[in-house]
């Protein structure tokens, strides 16, 4: 630590700091203000965050009410060991959702990652600067849409009574009443929908980032390729793409270690929530918000959270890891 | 980004080339922009049109009619866009106040527990309580369900931003400066308020319009924490009529609630009205938006 002047003053002047107390209470005497500055956004995630990780003992819980009072509540209720876990893994459920919120997830990554650095870099290479803005500021336009907004967009499209696909495209080409599809109805359709709304409203926002990592990148070496005759394309596979692979690294492992946790708007709302879809748009977000709300099944809900959490922790942690060995700047912790 | 002009030209792709990627963006861009027309498309046709020949882009009749019910409709719409409006700003202020104050704390080279406190926030988001253990302490522990509280205090601060704006004070904001203030006399929080802050303002800007939007767009808490209908904010509103299109005739105060009244009810057409009406807004604060948001973006993403 560095002694300020102000400090050193301070120590001089201040009968309290002469007292005897431990290090951390010298510290918020010296320090009142900074630690007055620290504190709403100490209490609002002691509420918000802390609380709820604590509440993580709900799960093994057989939670019920008896008055208005959490801790009351909490308790009072039985402990019951790992039998809401056994409910949840004796659900075929458990399977369902865990198989659609990773293989959406690992979809979401893969492609998201193709089609950004594909649209970053030949961005870069559209010779009109005001031309390669606008495309640039249309990409990124879905990104500031609700999920409840892209639902609208979604079922206008969609819709089997009014939809603009069923009611006016398909049918201009020749596709008769009879065969029109039931969106709404078919869940063999939604990986495909859910995978092109979800690019729909994350392309540009994730195309941002690797635009500005190319404008980052030193003019010289596309100079110096350019006098030893390299085209552009090769400048590209041997210039660009290298120097864009940590970062590419960095963000894939970033978002792997997130891969138990869905967007639930996308899930929910885009789905309008339709239990004939389930079979492949139920997420494990989803689930728990249908345990906990439709079904008041707290157990089951709190179990089904629970197991995500600690994947979730695990992976998270692990990706990190592996990210500090790579580029200790760009990871979380 | 300061190019040699004449080794720009020498150095792109040919016009082939550059024609090509010229189309597939425009697709792209029109793919972007083009559901957004439908649903203005849809808005502005008549109801009776609408059901008979299902969704389009043009209007095959012209009409206002869903926009004049929707402003007709009573104060349900009008105050749930109000109440939208009214969080939006209050909760951005809020916590625009209590991120930078935090994180300015935290970036402190002289403050003995940054670290501590920076990990007490970047551990949430490492570790999660889940959707309820969050429930229940909002229900059960403080009961700010069903008020305006339920809003705002579970945005106020957002570990992401918080590393944000404590890279930007750690970058922008040298030491001596606030050392020169603190050898002028300035207490810590005049130095912050008065000096720290006007040099942060493009950071600050950046996660007002982060926040501006999410608030803006919140529809998960009210889905969660509201149930009082008075309560209900634009969004909230317009997930409610998505899936039960008579929540539009319930939501408005029409008196009678008669089949005839009903009927005149354009529905399909008046909820499509809202949806602009959602994105209005954005759409006008877009290019400011946009700009900085890139910036944003790109401080947490290449600095972070």
């Amino acid at each position: 630590m560095r002694i300020t002047p102000a400090a050193l003053e301070k120590v001089a002047l201040s009968p309290k700091t002469n007292k005897k107390k431990s290090g951390f209470l010298k510290e918020v005497s010296k320090n009142r203000v900074l630690f007055i500055m620290m504190l709403p956004a100490l209490v609002v995630l002691f509420l918000n965050n802390y609380l709820p990780m604590a509440g993580i003992l709900i799960a093994f819980k057989n939670f019920k009410f008896f008055g208005r009072n959490f801790f009351e509540n909490f308790y009072k209720s039985d402990w019951v060991g790992l039998q809401n876990f056994e409910f949840f893994t004796s659900t075929p459920d458990a399977f369902m959702v865990t198989r659609n919120t990773l293989a959406y997830n690992l979809a979401f990554i893969v492609i998201g990652l193709v089609v950004a650095v594909f649209f970053a870099v030949i961005l870069n290479e559209v010779r009109n600067k005001y031309l390669s803005k606008f495309y640039q500021a249309s990409m990124f336009l879905p990104y500031f849409m609700s999920w409840i907004v892209v639902s609208y967009l979604v079922f206008a499209l969609l819709s089997e009574e009014q939809g603009f696909v069923n009611k006016n495209l398909l049918p201009a080409f020749g596709i008769s009443i009879d065969s029109l599809p039931a969106w709404y109805g078919d869940p063999a359709k939604w990986p495909v929908i859910l995978t092109a709304v979800n690019m729909w409203k994350f392309t540009g926002y994730n195309c941002v980032v690797y635009v500005a990592a190319i404008a980052g990148i030193d003019q010289e070496y596309y100079e110096a390729a350019t006098v030893d005759g390299a085209t552009k394309f090769q400048q590209i596979r041997n210039i660009t793409l290298p120097l864009l692979t940590p970062l590419m690294i960095i963000l894939t492992l970033l978002a792997v270690g997130r891969v138990f946790y869905s967007d639930f708007g996308l899930f929910f709302s885009v789905t309008r929530n339709v239990g004939a879809l389930y079979d492949t748009t139920l997420v494990i977000d989803t689930f728990v918000y249908n345990a906990l709300r439709n079904m008041n099944d707290v157990g089951m809900a709190s179990a089904a959270g629970l197991y995500q959490s600690l994947c979730g922790f695990v992976l998270v942690l692990t990706s990190n890891l592996i990210v500090r060995k790579i580029d200790p700047d760009k990871a979380l912790f | 980004m300061s190019r040699n002009d004449s080794l720009e030209t020498m150095n792109s792709v040919s016009p082939f080339w550059n024609g090509l990627f010229n189309i597939l963006f425009t697709i792209y861009s029109i793919v972007c922009i083009v559901p957004l027309l439908l649903v203005v498309g849809v808005s502005f046709s008549d109801e009776k049109s609408i059901i008979t020949g299902g969704y389009n882009f043009i209007p095959k009749v012209f009409s206002l009619e869903a926009y004049k019910w929707v402003f007709k409709s009573g104060d349900t719409i009008v105050r749930a866009y109000g109440l939208s409006i009214m969080i939006t700003i209050v909760g951005t202020l809020c916590s625009v106040a209590i991120i930078s104050m935090f994180s300015y704390v935290i970036s402190r080279k002289d403050f003995k527990y940054r670290n501590v406190f920076s990990f007490i926030v970047f551990f949430t988001m490492i570790l999660n309580g889940g959707m309820v253990p969050w429930y229940k302490v909002y229900t059960n522990l403080l009961h700010i369900n069903n008020t305006l509280l339920a809003y705002i205090v579970p945005s106020l601060v957002n570990a992401w931003y918080v590393m944000i704006m404590r890279t930007f004070f750690q970058t922008n904001v040298p030491d001596s400066i606030i050392e020169s203030a603190r050898i002028d006399g300035a207490g810590e929080f005049r130095t912050f308020l008065k000096i720290v802050m006007p040099l942060a303002k493009p950071g600050l800007a950046t996660i007002a319009l982060f926040q501006t939007l999410g608030f803006w767009n919140e529809w998960y808490l009210p889905l969660m924490l509201i149930e009082d209908s008075k309560l209900y904010n634009l969004q909230y509103i317009l997930y409610k009529t998505l899936n039960a299109i008579q929540y539009l005739s319930q939501a408005s105060n029409v008196s009678g609630g008669t089949a005839e009244i009903l009927a005149k009810l354009p529905s399909e057409t008046a909820r499509m009205a809202m949806c602009v009406l959602a994105i209005g807004p954005i759409i006008l604060a877009y290019p400011f938006f946009q700009k900085y948001f890139i910036k944003g973006l790109t401080v947490g993403a290449v600095k972070g």
